[in-house]
């Protein structure tokens, strides 16, 4: 379809509206190059040489120095690669579960219909609340908890049948995709709380551990996993699932062997968009991490506190983690554009 | 939002209904595992912080040794921020509006009542859908209050105000810079592949570290426009020092680092419009001014709007910006709601902290909501 369509362009520009069309996108060009390019050069500066006033052309007004890498990944190598490391592996993980949690309940929001009574959905949060009520009236939870989840089962038979409404898979979709509108920092605080409680009842670490971003982001990141396949998921024929189901496969094996394969351009954008999330967020990670599970966002920021403003080391540091972002973006442009306007044209 | 996510759930024929008649226990079992662990995650990370968020706002956190003392104190949180000693972080000092100040609040409050107008003209009006217009519009109208009141030459204004500024006026120069970039990327040009994946760049780079380079760049003394500064006279004077200066800071920044996403999505929905329409309107002999407005335009308005309120709930939560470009300062002038939720948790003041954070989430839903029902509904229509 693209090839079709650049056959019959129907933009076709004149002479001058060419000329001037090159002036504007140039200088674009230049407003998005130059902040990179700066940082670029800033690396390779000596500390004389940045407060002497401004050098911009290495070689020609200015002898670039390596003292700045070399300080980077030599002399403090371990306060770097440590949360390097830690970006690398929480952005993956936490993609990859949330890419694979999202794709399945994305996949069956679009195959599978379900039917949640809106009254159990009230009971249910009815109990949470009172639930919550319960233990701030300093009841302990390991009995409020029980009680709520058998008062809960409960009511599942005896009430269900006479309960007429019931929720769609629109339904579900919208309050899933909707949890992007709460703030983060209104998450966070009861989750840093949450942590802190569980490390002092039962000893096991959550915060400023790698563990406890993982979760955070695989929540942050699923309802933009939902949003974007599950608009993909669509647009994929359903004969050959069909095809399948009459041969016996289960839904599992259809939704690994037929639908995945199929939507590797969309699960290729939709995971290439959350990883960035994952490894360039801050708020999280400013709540939940301090010294071990320290992300580079962090150690980019603490710069300014430590050492004030040394412009070559940040931009060393800037330069090494954003390296391999745009590398990716540059190979995988096309796939971008693609799955993220799928998902914004249906909202 | 919910209009559409449910036009296109109907529209969408392939949702088999056959394996309900004959779904056997195991399947059921499958169909639950397919969407349970979404649920749950989401569950557990919308209600419960919502609702401890909310009885956190309440009270009062001691630390002490081996844990923490939780006291209620009532509404104090809330009183502090909203009338008591952090009025002037979160609402902003006011003062007598200027003339200017009195006629742009003007316009709002009449544009406001001509919608009002319009909407029990024409519309069908339920008692309770009226009630939640009023109390809309008496929102926008005390938000343009206090937005005027503060922004006038006595008045400071605070982080609510502030985070408006740099959620609209960002979202305003993004949408038209990246507008402008897509029609002319969108032409036949030779190298547009080029520009399309420079033009890319910014979103794929850490806001923290957007946030050190536009401190560098607006430096006056070592800054790479440093001559240019000293040329007319602001030399020596770092820009970072002046409140409206630093705002602008980071909206610039805000803006370099979002533009690409408004450029990317709206180059793909041009790309994707009917050629037909455009080659009948040349043919025609329609100059390309009308081309966008009459084809091109209402072709983008649906995803536009989607784009508007996707950037819209994502800006509310700016954070990093402000505190790594200028930590909030001077003062608290560049402080966004989630900044301060910050600083008043690092201060140990987590109840303030929640109780600005709960602030937060009523505006954002506030202003999402209303988006979707006012623009967003509208615009879908016309497409």
């Amino acid at each position: 379809m693209i090839t079709f369509f650049r056959r019959s362009n129907p933009f076709r520009p004149s002479p001058f509206q060419m000329v001037l069309s090159y002036l504007i996108l140039g200088f674009w060009t230049f407003v998005v190059l130059f902040p990179i390019y700066w940082l670029v050069v800033t690396s390779f500066k000596l500390p004389s040489q940045v407060t002497q006033g401004p050098r911009y052309i290495p070689f020609v007004d200015f002898q670039p120095s390596l003292h700045a890498w070399q300080y980077i990944f030599v002399d403090v190598r371990n306060d770097t690669f440590r949360p390097y490391v830690n970006t690398v592996i929480v952005g993956l993980v936490s993609s990859i579960f949330a890419l694979f949690i999202g794709a399945s309940s994305a996949y069956a929001l679009v195959r599978f219909r379900y039917r949640p009574k809106l009254g159990l959905v009230g009971v249910f949060l009815a109990l949470v609340v009172l639930c919550v009520i319960a233990i701030a009236l300093e009841i302990p939870w390991q009995l409020a908890v029980p009680i709520a989840l058998a008062l809960f089962i409960i009511a599942i038979p005896t009430l269900s049948p006479r309960m007429k409404r019931s929720l769609g898979n629109s339904d579900i979709a919208f309050w899933m995709i909707s949890q992007r509108i709460l703030p983060p920092v209104a998450v966070i605080i009861p989750v840093y709380v949450l942590y802190q409680q569980i490390g002092n009842a039962t000893g096991f670490k959550l915060l400023d551990t790698r563990l406890g971003l993982i979760i955070v982001y695989i929540a942050a990141n699923l309802p933009i996993v939902v949003w974007l396949l599950r608009d993909y998921f669509q647009s994929i024929p359903i004969e050959l699932e069909e095809c399948a189901q009459i041969d016996g496969a289960s839904p599992l094996r259809i939704f690994w062997s037929i639908v995945l394969p199929l939507s590797v351009p969309g699960l290729v954008a939709t995971f290439l968009f959350i990883l960035v999330f994952a490894w360039n967020e801050y708020l999280f990670a400013l709540f939940l991490s301090s010294s071990q599970a320290q992300t580079m966002p962090l150690t980019v920021a603490a710069q300014n506190a430590t050492r004030g403003p040394q412009w070559w080391y940040m931009s060393v540091l800037i330069l090494i983690m954003i390296a391999p972002v745009i590398v990716m973006a540059i190979v995988l442009e096309r796939y971008i554009a693609k799955g993220l306007l799928v998902g914004a044209v249906k909202g | 939002m919910a209009t559409t996510v449910k036009s296109s759930i109907t529209s969408n024929q392939n949702l088999s209904s056959a394996p309900r008649s004959r779904a056997g226990a195991s399947d059921r079992v499958t169909r639950a595992l397919f969407i349970w662990p979404a649920v749950i995650i989401l569950l557990f990370f919308s209600i419960f912080p919502l609702i401890v968020s909310l009885w956190l706002s309440f009270s009062r956190l001691r630390f002490t040794r081996g844990g923490v003392e939780i006291i209620n104190v009532g509404w104090a949180n809330y009183r502090k921020i909203l009338l008591g000693s952090e009025q002037p972080r979160i609402l902003g000092v006011m003062s007598q509006p200027s003339v200017e100040g009195w006629i742009f609040f003007a316009i709002i409050v009449v544009a406001l009542i001509y919608l009002m107008v319009q909407y029990i003209r024409n519309e069908r009006v339920t008692p309770i859908g009226f009630i939640l217009r009023l109390a809309l519009n008496l929102f926008l109208a005390a938000l343009a209050w206090l937005a005027v009141s503060t922004i006038s030459p006595g008045g400071r204004p605070g982080a609510l105000i502030v985070t408006f500024l740099y959620v609209f006026v960002g979202i305003a120069l993004q949408y038209l810079i990246g507008l402008g970039l897509a029609l002319l990327t969108a032409q036949q040009l030779p190298g547009r592949r080029f520009f399309r994946v420079v033009f890319l760049l910014p979103m794929m780079i850490t806001p923290v570290g957007v946030a050190f380079m536009f401190r560098m760049l607006t430096d006056t003394v070592v800054g790479p426009f440093s001559p240019v500064w000293k040329a007319i006279g602001l030399g020596g004077t770092s820009w970072v020092n002046n409140p409206w200066g630093a705002r602008a800071a980071v909206i610039i920044g805000d803006v370099w680092q979002w533009t690409p996403f408004m450029f990317i999505i709206l180059l793909a929905a041009i790309e994707a419009q009917q050629v037909e329409p455009v080659e009948a309107a040349i043919v025609d002999g329609a100059n390309s001014w009308q081309i966008f407005r009459y084809i091109t335009l209402p072709a983008i308005l649906p995803v536009s709007s989607a784009l508007v309120l996707i950037r819209m709930i994502e800006g509310f939560k700016i954070i990093d910006l402000p505190n790594v470009l200028t930590n909030g300062g001077p003062g608290t002038a560049t402080e966004s709601l989630t900044l301060s939720a910050f600083v008043f948790w690092r201060t140990l003041d987590i109840g303030g902290s929640a109780a600005v954070a709960y602030i937060l989430l009523i505006v954002v839903t506030i202003v999402s909501v209303a988006f979707v029902n006012l623009v967003r509904r509208r615009f879908s229509e016309v497409a």
